[in-house]
């Protein structure tokens, strides 16, 4: 059956352009579909990366564009690998990174395997529990401020309710020892519901008769746990530490509304150091060899990850 | 043995497996708080791994 718009647009196409695209072959029209594609990427991510590169080269300030550019060699990378700061800055990312992943899988996983189960009001909860992923870095950074102020903070006296402490004897964000944790608390309250989601889709996906096999075999619930449900969960939780883990790589918003990097810089995570260097002291060749050092870090480890991910998969 | 024949053969994966070490270890050196030195040389470290793992991973199986 032949479409009356197809033969319209036909016959409003000039017969030079008609007879152009007519003779084009196939590996032709195909680069014509994918050349966009393939001139996005360049102009949005390769030609960056290099300018990058090269900027990461010089002492390039971009507050004073008429200073000429004197090429550095490797000084910049130098200087940041031997900087006290910037190795203080990793440790805090590291420190973040890890707890924040470790309890959001726990507790995101333990969710899951919760909401799974049939209850009533099931459908409510999920709801309810997937509610701070939906709201915006800024908001959660900003109220969480005033659930940690210590004289009228909400958080305070829930922790004195159930310490004994006296509620103001503490600053969640203003003390060296409880602020990295502060921002650890508030971005695992957002994103765990993400993580419980991703699990909750793997528990779905497990077909019941497997577990109907385990139950005649007489396995108990706690073997059917460990052979079945987290081996068949375990690519789903890998993605999940995958997106998070590169996330929160690259956390800002959050932590910036919420501590602004103090007190000191404990909480400065090194996309706040990053940010600091390129847009308030104007080093940005400094900034550029920084980024090129972190670019690698995630690549490689993505690299890995993806690599360990497709084994599991293949299992 | 047989990964230090798979090295000298050129096979994908134990340089698949030298890399990826290569790319963890430069991570820990990267952020552990026990060494400055080790921050230091963690950078060149992942790099040659990194490097490692894109040319490797063109090699045959």
């Amino acid at each position: 059956m032949s479409d009356p718009m197809a033969h319209r647009i036909a016959a409003a196409t000039p017969p030079a352009l008609a007879h152009r695209i007519r003779g084009l072959s196939d590996r032709a029209i195909a680069w014509v579909f994918v050349a966009p594609t393939i001139f996005l990427l360049l102009a949005v991510n390769i030609f960056p990366l290099i300018w990058t590169i090269r900027l990461s080269l010089t002492d390039f300030r971009t507050n004073r564009p008429n200073n000429p550019v004197k090429f550095v060699g490797i000084e910049n990378y130098r200087k940041i690998l031997t900087d006290a700061d910037t190795w203080l800055s990793l440790q805090a990312t590291a420190h973040f990174l890890i707890w924040t992943i470790v309890l959001q899988v726990v507790i995101g996983f333990a969710l899951a395997y919760l909401i799974n189960k049939k209850f009533r009001g099931n459908d409510l909860w999920t709801t309810l529990i997937v509610l701070p992923m939906m709201l915006s870095p800024a908001v959660v950074g900003n109220f969480w401020t005033f659930l940690y102020q210590p004289q009228i903070g909400l958080f305070n006296y829930v922790i004195a309710f159930f310490t004994g402490a006296d509620p103001s004897s503490f600053s969640m964000i203003g003390e060296v020892g409880l602020a990295p944790w502060a921002i650890v608390i508030v971005d695992t309250w957002m994103w765990t519901p993400f993580v419980m989601l991703i699990c909750l889709a793997g528990l779905r996906s497990i077909p019941p008769s497997i577990y109907e096999a385990a139950e005649c075999d007489r396995a108990s619930k706690w073997r059917q746990f460990w052979t079945i449900t987290i081996p068949m969960v375990l690519p789903f939780l890998m993605l999940a530490v995958l997106f998070r883990g590169i996330e929160n790589f690259k956390m800002f918003d959050l932590v910036v509304q919420l501590t602004g990097g103090g007190p000191g810089a404990t909480t400065q995570l090194v996309s706040i150091d990053l940010k600091r260097e390129a847009f308030e002291k104007w080093r940005t060749g400094y900034a550029s060899a920084y980024a090129v050092i972190l670019f690698v870090t995630v690549f490689g480890l993505a690299s890995i990850y993806v690599k360990a991910l497709n084994k599991v998969k293949d299992r | 043995m047989s990964f230090l024949t798979g090295l000298l053969r050129l096979r994908r994966g134990p340089w698949e497996m030298l890399a990826t070490i290569l790319i963890a270890l430069g991570v820990v050196m990267l952020m552990q708080p026990f060494a400055l030195a080790l921050f230091t040389w963690s950078f060149p470290v992942t790099l040659v791994g990194t490097v490692m793992f894109i040319i490797t991973s063109h090699f045959p199986e």
